[in-house]
């Protein structure tokens, strides 16, 4: 297992080296500069060409890109050109809020997800069925923009049951120790700040977990189904063992397989989807820093957006592939 | 054994799904109507770049700085008009370059120490003595546009500074010497760039230790965490992380105090969703109000402030890259083929009008017998064949995507339109649509390749060198013509110390410009911002000066 797992962080340095110089090409291939974003609207040609010839932005690429590498090898991911402080810094700052959405997104999105798929199996060609499908399709179909603003509407304006925005109530003077603000509010025993960080994570919680939640009902009611056609779940039918032993212990496990790896590639591609979940409830994770460096042409930022989704990806999914072991005991890792 | 654990896991996530929506609802009974009483949220839509307002230069830095600090002349409440600040009286002497302030007594910096005319003073030497990174254009952006350059100018392109010295006569009196008269001074003081700081607090938090380098500046603790002014608010909090800017009513504050105790800048970059903030309560106000949702938010009984017009919407015409557009017959024939009204009618917010020149009404030397051109595309069609462009002319339109402004709404709409109307008349266009910032802003300012292009200006302060001369009284790439005759006109006007004299100048100066006609001007624009139901008791401002000590809850 050790060896297995070290070999899958190893691919993590060709995969991330490839990323590097895909990403380092395309962000100065992109029309512009970061000159507009240092020096403001109202920059004259000659301190914007001041300043590309002070960052080095006039050098060659080959060596533009070997000076990013030197620091990235030394895990200095530069400084932001709009925020002026170290981009690990920031991210670091605004990881556990984001981190905080996820996970909330997927407890919502498994939680519901899987039971929902179950019983529209179960209940093939049924209401429930029908409803749980089409519900699903229409929330894959759904921008998640679109859906953040209609949510908002309905549950945050119209029957003002959740805020609009924020991680946190601007009111509140809540002590900060890990920056994870529902857990901060737990350990300090600040139950208002931890209820109102809860409050504030369930609308775009709610919109993020669409799509997974969405595509997990779909992947589990077809798995399910499947499996309810096979033969061991027959004979263990005509056992006459009891329904809950049987959804357990034979079909449920079966059927959870291909649910694991979807959801293993669902919880990476969160991370994107928190972009403009983000932005839409003013979520001040690494979401909506992004947005904001796309728009500021803050190469640093987006370079460290897009190689951090990479890590996490890739490290989901290798706890995905050792899950399988612990769901399957047939599947070994090697 | 597994399964029964796979089934807990599931069981705990359905659980916690539920509960975490259930602990939601149960904090959640919250009432839209009814915001702390206490509390002022206003919803911005960019983050502050620096809260020492002498390094700032983007309005949301200036929008905090108003409430901290005061400056020693201001713009009229509602109005662009300079008027006692921190000082009572301004006055210049005959050769118009030594100015005496009188101050307002008994007033106090929120450290608790005075200000007086030694603190004016302070101010003032540590601009004009800003050294190294102090003196790049992304730090004292205003001083360099305002006074130009420093006691030691670093850089060859600053020109000589205007300021030259100040003197404290007495406790009460300050005595501020320019090099040259212009009409920047002292309109310009009126900037929150020149606000009043605590001399005691920029010693103490380091002000002037601005670190890094020119395309990575630091900012020391003063501009960071610890503005100190005589404002009606306090500075209290900066949680950049989560972009909130807290301030906090100054109890001690030499005038009528704050009505609400705190003050909150929240960044909501979005506008749908500072929009939708308003309408659940979770603010009590947002700046820039979409045109489209002015009607909407006032039949809702929101109040909405549409602020006087002081800006310009051009379409600017670049003389230096295509050759047809140093023939004035063609610049001509673009004019009078604009159907300005028609844009200002469907495009622009009620309130708004159409431009004939370069600068809003309200400031002197407005000129109404300017050369007009009016929409008339028989005369356009028959200047373009005098021209020599009887069959046709193709010309390359820059215009910018993902933004708006408050003199250019729907920069994609009024873009359209203006192709229709040139492709009437026999201009067909090639359109080159960029994102705003930086692609656009770089496009058009520099090089060669745009022919027209629309931008526009809001004024600083009330002036009208702020807006026709940051245009036009230099050569620049964004219009492609070099004029030595218009920009000497531009200097003498700057120059004139005489009020009255120096509004017949630009009158002047404005038929000129119609005349020569670089671009043509398209509208002016009222933009808005918006107050919850109950709050009361703000006034827009042209300026973006609005002040909320003023603003209380109904």
């Amino acid at each position: 297992m050790m060896r297995f797992i070290v070999r899958r962080l190893l691919q993590l340095i060709p995969t991330l080296l490839g990323l590097s110089i895909l990403l380092f090409l395309w962000l100065h291939r992109l029309p512009g500069g970061p000159e507009t974003a240092i020096l403001g609207e109202r920059a004259t040609p000659a301190s914007r060409a001041a300043i590309r010839k002070s960052m080095g932005l006039d050098d060659p690429l080959i060596v533009q890109y070997g000076r990013f590498l030197k620091q990235l090898l030394r895990g200095d991911l530069g400084n932001s050109l709009n925020e002026k402080r170290p981009v690990l810094d920031l991210f670091l700052e605004r990881f556990p809020g984001t981190i905080e959405l996820t996970v909330t997104a997927m407890i919502i999105a498994i939680g519901l997800g899987i039971p929902l798929g179950y019983l529209a199996a179960k209940r093939r060609a049924t209401w429930l069925d029908h409803l749980s499908v089409g519900a699903s399709l229409a929330a894959v179909c759904t921008p998640i923009f679109f859906l953040g603003y209609l949510i908002k509407a309905l549950f945050a304006v119209n029957l003002g049951w959740f805020p609009t925005f924020g991680r946190q109530d601007t009111t509140i003077d809540a002590t900060r120790v890990t920056g994870f603000y529902v857990l901060d509010g737990i350990m300090t025993q600040e139950w208002d700040a931890a209820l109102d960080a809860m409050h504030h994570l369930v609308l775009p919680g709610l919109t993020l977990a669409s799509v997974p939640l969405a595509i997990i009902v779909r992947m589990t009611r077809a798995s399910v189904l499947e499996v309810l056609g096979e033969d061991y779940v027959r004979t263990a039918e005509a056992k006459g063992l009891t329904e809950r032993r049987i959804r357990g212990r034979h079909v449920l496990r079966n059927a959870m397989l291909p649910v694991v790896t979807v959801i293993g590639l669902l919880t990476g591609g969160l991370l994107s989807g928190a972009v403009l979940t983000e932005t839409v409830f003013a979520f001040t994770g690494i979401g909506q820093f992004a947005a904001q460096a796309i728009d500021n042409r803050d190469y640093p930022v987006m370079m460290g957006f897009i190689l951090i989704i990479a890590v996490v990806y890739v490290l989901v999914n290798l706890i995905v592939d050792i899950s399988y072991s612990l769901i399957d005991p047939r599947v070994r890792v090697r | 054994m597994r399964a029964p654990r796979l089934r807990t896991a599931l069981a705990v996530s359905a659980v916690a799904a539920l509960a975490l929506t259930a602990a939601g609802c149960a904090a959640s009974k919250r009432d839209p109507e009814a915001p702390k009483k206490d509390t002022l949220v206003f919803g911005v839509a960019g983050d502050a770049k620096v809260l020492d307002p002498s390094f700032a230069s983007d309005g949301e830095s200036l929008r905090v700085a108003r409430q901290i600090f005061e400056t020693l002349v201001q713009p009229e409440e509602g109005g662009a008009k300079i008027v006692p600040s921190l000082a009572t009286s301004y006055t210049p002497d005959s050769t118009g370059l030594v100015w005496t302030f009188k101050l307002k007594s008994g007033v106090k910096f929120h450290d608790g120490t005075d200000f007086n005319a030694d603190a004016v003073c302070f101010n003032f030497n540590r601009w004009f003595n800003y050294s190294g990174l102090l003196q790049s254009p992304d730090v004292s952006s205003y001083w360099q546009d305002v006074f130009g350059g420093f006691a030691k100018s670093e850089s060859p392109d600053l020109p000589p500074s205007l300021f030259k010295s100040c003197a404290a006569k007495g406790a009460d009196t300050a005595e501020i010497t320019i090099t040259s008269v212009t009409s920047k001074f002292p309109a310009a003081l009126a900037l929150p760039s020149f606000s009043m700081s605590s001399p005691k607090a920029l010693k103490d938090f380091e002000a002037d230790k601005v670190g890094g380098t020119a395309e990575n500046i630091t900012y020391p603790k003063y501009a960071t965490s610890n503005p100190v002014g005589t404002g009606p608010y306090k500075f209290e909090s900066w949680d950049t992380t989560n972009k909130v800017v807290k301030l906090t009513r100054n109890d001690a504050y030499h005038g009528n105090k704050a009505k609400i105790k705190n003050l909150h800048f929240k960044t909501i970059s979005d506008l749908a969703a500072r929009k939708q903030a308003l309408e659940a309560g979770d603010i009590q106000g947002y700046d820039l109000v979409a045109p489209a949702d002015v009607k909407p938010l006032q039949d809702k009984g929101f109040n909405v402030l549409v602020r006087p017009a002081f800006n310009i919407l051009y379409l600017a015409i670049n003389q230096s890259g295509n050759p047809a557009l140093a023939k004035p017959e063609v610049r001509q024939a673009i004019a009078h083929a604009i159907n300005k009204k028609n844009i200002v009618d469907s495009k622009y917010p009620p309130g708004s009008t159409v431009a004939i020149e370069f600068h809003p009404s309200s400031l002197p030397g407005y000129n109404e017998s300017v050369t007009k051109y009016d929409y008339d595309v028989a005369k356009a069609k028959s200047l373009l064949a005098a021209a020599g462009y009887a069959n046709g002319l193709t010309l390359k339109f820059h215009y910018p995507t993902e933004v708006t402004r408050p003199y250019m709404p729907a920069p994609k709409d009024i873009f359209e339109l203006i192709s229709a109307d040139l492709k009437a008349a026999g201009i067909t266009v090639e359109p080159i649509a960029l994102k705003w910032s930086p692609d656009y802003l770089n496009a058009v300012t520099s090089g060669k390749n745009h022919d027209l292009h629309l931008l526009g200006w809001t004024g600083d302060y009330a002036d009208a060198f702020n807006f026709i001369g940051t245009f036009f009284s230099r050569a620049k790439d964004e219009w492609g013509f070099n004029n030595p005759a218009l920009f000497d006109q531009f200097k003498k006007a700057d120059q004139e110390p005489d009020v009255n004299k120096r509004a017949e100048l630009y009158k002047a100066l404005n038929a000129e410009l119609l005349k020569f006609l670089p671009g043509v001007p398209i509208a002016h624009g009222p933009p808005s911002l918006v107050l919850a139901k109950d709050v009361t008791g703000v006034k827009a401002s042209p300026l973006t000066d609005e002040r909320y000590a003023t603003a209380e809850f109904k």
